[in-house]
């Protein structure tokens, strides 16, 4: 390959930041061109985005020096890599500020004191991406600490990023002398059902220290992956079956089934991939594991790699997710020098192995094929299936991809047997369940249910709404309002089905009477807008066209000629979109439209 | 004078046991037997129906974006791209059914409320009156918002309650002699890039850049034409189903309101740089050559050429300021870049 490179050099400490996270390799230069570099730079693509995310990380943004040099030794194309740096909201190709507070603008947080907490710093440092002295704000879609609103996240150039939550205006010189200083401080692991009897999921949050390995084995860490180990693969994957597990990422797709496929694929070379980019607007509980269990997860992940033949593991991580990035990182780290991870895991004569990879702030990168489009280093565009993963995954190898929660019941299911799991729960919905409660309730979190509590319960056990109910988003952005009306439905896959909804994600997002919800519903609307790859017609255009039918809707009078519009382009979006996103993007307005919520 | 080439078939695999092997299709109530590793496209090209196509082409992968080419396929929620999706044994497909009527419909709609389709090839007019898309119900088109080029991914300015339709139209990229571009009529097909990438020209000049609604075809950081690694081949602009890109030559006289297709000859030649035998089709006007493609089913070039074939042509029309005859010089040699050693300017 003869690629073009400009003669825009890094500095020397952009340099730096490169040299770390790319290793060197042969390259041959004439002026304006490298020659060769051979398959070796070229198979290091993968490293595009994390060297792109370090300088991002180190310098504030990349700059044409930097982006040269990383194309010079990845062997990419400039304009490709461009292509891809200019898809992540976190990353700047332009200079700017290098201290940014993302503040959330999203559903759980504007109305419950998000509004005014960005006013409050509107008034400290001017709109967004101007500041003096370095520091800048930058609106933000969910942050995935809804429980704790109003929720910033602080990308500091040079230092180590941080969240603030629970911020509300009276504390926005604090968050400015945060985010100047970077002397903040990780937020506590509380939820509301720490300490009580009868918890899976959640049972070692707030107990284990997150921190330490051997918290981990003197709190049951370990027990699954022996058992495991006596089980053998097909007795791994034989209990997964038994359980009747599916999918906690949203779809609710069979555990067994991909396991199954994936250990059966005639390859080599398998992955196993944790999706732990959790985006989904009102969303948080896998932030909750992944802060307070890391290790868990690991070993849960070496299962599935175990089960299903794979060798290699990916983590994909929030990028808005510091804390549980650090925390992963130390722990992965921890169990590779225990001999957890590596060439021969636990002396029991496997390998595995488990990378992390972070986000750069894109909604999309969470469906499974964005996401390993996103770790082979090219724009999170998802793709057209088939082919699934199963078969022809990241970098086209059959591929396992699970969410964080639906891995955690993994360690209990081969821990404890598949049919125990399954005692819990329905015969179609089985074990217990997180739901991410949060907006007008009194005790807002992360609650852990058996499959079945009903919409009513559940809100109970959370306090109750604060004031008068008006409407619940279940689901999520992708999910849909529902109304008093809805309160006995049973929280189940096939519960909500019948009722012409979806768990998804798990969300509970109660808003009050006296809420408007045209904001709320034009919120979701501005977040699909926000979000979408932009790859296919349907999403690309019709995300924009709902927006702007909606708000002419809401804005003049209700005109019965923007719901045909509305209705038009809702199938379209819903029918013929490649991915989840499109497809779901007019649920929430329909559900809002059709119960004349709005 | 036309070469006939075997139409290419990029979908068939190379192993000849499969390719001798054949699945059977159940287009709109009629089976339709063809080589397994068919597209549903093929099958439906096969039993001559054909189906709209806008980021299709069959010299390059498909990228599956445009979705104009969506079928019904029983068993799928979703519909399915035809250009793409295999035809398996059994299938049963739907290409005019409602849902896929509409489909159609709102993607001609979006596209054409969103991107100046003026110049889009002809048959795209004739889709928008099939399926009876209406891109103005949409509201009249809001005034361009400025940088495109350099919106950030994630958070934009919501539209208020007099929204119209936000469009993509921006300034028209003049930036080299050779080529323009003309982002206002980009429907984001994807195959510039390709072209331009591992499917033709291994230059990797262009890419997608940005996300949604303001993603864009860009060079690194935008950077003009002259400073990227383009080497004018032209087979971006063979590809593009829009003329966003297109001629500097033909630009000029568009502008100059002096084009006139329907006067012109296309002459199909050998190209004479080099040895290769690229075909040249050489579209004149007044005896003056305005623009040079090449057929896309030749199969030297797949419709791809090098600078010399596709733009190296001025040395048999010196635009020498002695010669100027026509109407078409006048333009064009205004619209050249002044030679910074000639002395003139
Ligand atoms: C737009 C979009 C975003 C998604 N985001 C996530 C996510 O953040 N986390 C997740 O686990 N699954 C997400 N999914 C679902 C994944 O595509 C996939 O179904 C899931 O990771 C599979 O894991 P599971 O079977 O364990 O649920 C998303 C899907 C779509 C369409
Ligand atoms: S549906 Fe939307 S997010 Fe998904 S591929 Fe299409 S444009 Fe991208
Ligand atoms: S002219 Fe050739 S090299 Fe230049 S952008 Fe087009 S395809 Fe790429
Ligand atoms: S410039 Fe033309 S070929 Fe390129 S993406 Fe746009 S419409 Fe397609
Ligand atoms: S963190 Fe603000 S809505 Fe989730
Ligand atoms: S032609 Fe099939 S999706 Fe564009």
């Amino acid at each position: 390959m003869d690629l073009r490179f400009s003669d825009a050099q890094p500095t020397e400490a952009e340099r730096d930041v490169i040299l770390a996270c790319v290793p060197d390799v042969e390259t041959v230069e004439v002026p304006g061109r490298v020659v060769r570099s051979g398959h070796a730079a070229r198979s290091q693509r993968h490293l595009l985005l994390p060297a792109l995310a370090a300088v991002q990380a180190q310098i504030g943004y990349v700059s044409e020096g930097s982006l040269m040099e990383i194309c010079r030794r990845l062997m990419v194309p400039p304009a490709d890599a461009y292509g891809v740096a200019t898809f992540y909201a976190l990353i700047r190709t332009e200079p700017h500020p290098p201290r940014v507070a993302h503040l959330c603008e999203d559903v759980g947080c504007a109305p419950f004191g998000g509004d005014e907490l960005i006013a409050a710093v509107t008034d400290r440092l001017g709109p967004p991406g101007t500041g003096t002295d370095g520091a800048t704000w930058a609106p933000s879609p969910c942050l995935g600490q809804c429980d704790r609103a109003p929720a910033a996240y602080l990308q500091l150039a040079g230092q180590d990023d941080q969240v603030m939550v629970g911020a509300d205006a009276a504390d926005a010189d604090h968050l400015v002398d945060a985010l100047r200083s970077g002397a903040g401080s990780d937020p506590d692991l509380s939820f509301p059902q720490q300490g009580q009897d009868g918890l899976e999921l959640l049972a070692r949050v707030g107990v284990v220290d997150p921190t330490s390995l051997d918290s981990h084995h003197s709190h049951g860490g370990g027990v699954a992956l022996r058992r495991a180990l006596e089980l053998g693969p097909d007795g791994v994957r034989a209990e997964v079956g038994a359980a009747n597990l599916r999918g906690r990422g949203g779809a609710a797709f069979p555990a067994a089934v991909k396991w199954n496929a994936v250990a059966a694929a005639p390859a080599s070379t398998k992955y196993v991939i944790c999706n732990a980019d959790e985006s989904e607007p009102g969303t948080f509980k896998d932030r909750l594991l992944l802060e307070g269990d890391p290790y868990r997860l690991l070993e849960a992940m070496t299962i599935a790699g175990y089960a299903t033949g794979a060798e290699h593991g990916y983590l994909y991580v929030r990028g808005e997710y510091p804390v549980a990035t650090r925390r992963l990182e130390h722990a992965i780290a921890a169990c590779r020098a225990a001999g957890l991870l590596g060439g021969d895991v636990a002396g029991a004569g496997f390998a595995f192995d488990v990378e992390l990879r972070r986000g750069q702030g894109a909604y999309i990168c969470g469906e499974e094929t964005a996401l390993m489009e996103s770790i082979e280093g090219h724009r999170g565009e998802p793709r057209n299936k088939p082919p699934f993963p199963t078969d022809a995954g990241l970098f086209g190898a059959p591929t396992l991809i699970n969410n964080v929660e639906t891995l955690f019941d993994v360690t209990d299911i081969v821990a404890d047997g598949g049919a125990a799991f399954a005692a819990t729960g329905t015969p179609d919905s089985t074990g217990g369940r997180l739901f991410c409660v949060a907006g007008a309730v009194h005790r807002p979190g992360v609650y852990e249910v058996a499959f079945g509590t009903t919409l009513a319960e559940l809100l109970e056990l959370a306090g109750g709404v604060d004031g008068e109910l008006g409407a619940i988003l279940l689901g999520g952005a992708a999910g849909s309002f529902v109304t008093a009306d809805h309160l006995d439905v049973p929280l189940t896959f096939e519960g909500t089905r019948e009722r012409g909804l979806a768990l998804g994600s798990g969300v509970v997002m109660p808003f009050d009477a006296a809420t408007d919800l045209g904001r709320i519903v034009t919120r979701i609307a501005a977040f699909f807008r926000d979000e979408t790859c932009g790859q296919c017609v349907p999403c690309r255009v019709g995300v924009v066209r709902q927006e702007e039918a909606l708000a002419r809707y809401l804005g003049n009078g209700r005109d019965p000629v923007e719901l045909e519009l509305l209705a038009d382009i809702d199938q379209a979006m819903t029918d013929a979109s490649i991915c989840g996103l499109g497809q779901t993007a007019a649920s929430a307005v329909r559900s809002a439209i059709r119960q004349e919520l709005v | 004078m036309t070469i006939h080439e075997p139409p290419i078939d990029r979908g068939v695999p190379a192993d000849p046991a499969a390719a001798s092997a054949t699945v059977t299709v159940r287009i709109d109530g009629q089976d339709v037997t063809v080589p397994q590793g068919a597209t549903l496209l093929d099958a439906c090209r096969a039993n001559d129906q054909p189906q709209p196509t806008l980021c299709y082409i069959e010299t390059l992968t498909p990228v599956n974006a445009c979705r104009v080419c969506v079928v019904e396929v029983e068993g799928s929620r979703p519909l399915v791209p035809s250009c793409s999706r295999q035809a398996e044994d059994g299938m049963v497909v739907a290409t005019d059914s409602d849902r896929v009527r509409h489909s159609r419909r709102m993607v001609l709609e979006f596209l054409g409320s969103s991107v100046d389709l003026s110049l889009a090839d002809g048959e795209v007019a004739d889709w928008f009156a099939q399926y009876g898309a209406d891109p103005t119900r949409y509201g009249p088109p809001m005034p361009p918002g400025d940088g495109r080029d350099h919106r950030h991914a994630g958070h934009h300015h919501a539209p208020g309650p007099d929204a119209g339709a936000e469009t993509v139209e921006q300034p028209v990229k003049v930036d080299n002699d050779l080529y323009v571009r003309d982002y206002s009529k980009c429907i984001l097909c994807y195959k510039c890039v390709e072209a331009c990438g591992e499917d033709a020209q291994n230059t990797f000049a262009i890419s997608v850049a940005g996300r949604g609604f303001d993603a864009r075809i860009s060079t690194e950081f935008d950077a003009a034409l002259t400073d990227s690694a383009c080497v004018y081949c032209g087979n971006c602009i063979e590809v593009c189903p829009t003329d966003a890109l297109m001629f500097r030559s033909e630009y000029e006289l568009r502008q100059a309101e002096v084009w006139d297709e329907p006067q012109q000859e296309v002459t199909t030649t050998v190209c004479s740089f080099c040895g290769v035998g690229c075909n040249l089709e050489l579209h004149t006007q007044d005896d003056r050559i305005v623009k040079v493609t090449s057929p896309k089913d030749h199969s030297v070039t797949y419709g791809n050429l090098c600078i010399k074939g596709r733009f190296g042509y001025d040395y048999v029309q010196e635009l020498s300021d002695d010669l100027a005859t026509t109407p078409i010089d006048e333009v064009l040699r205004a619209a050249r870049t002044p030679d910074p050693d000639d002395g003139r300017s």
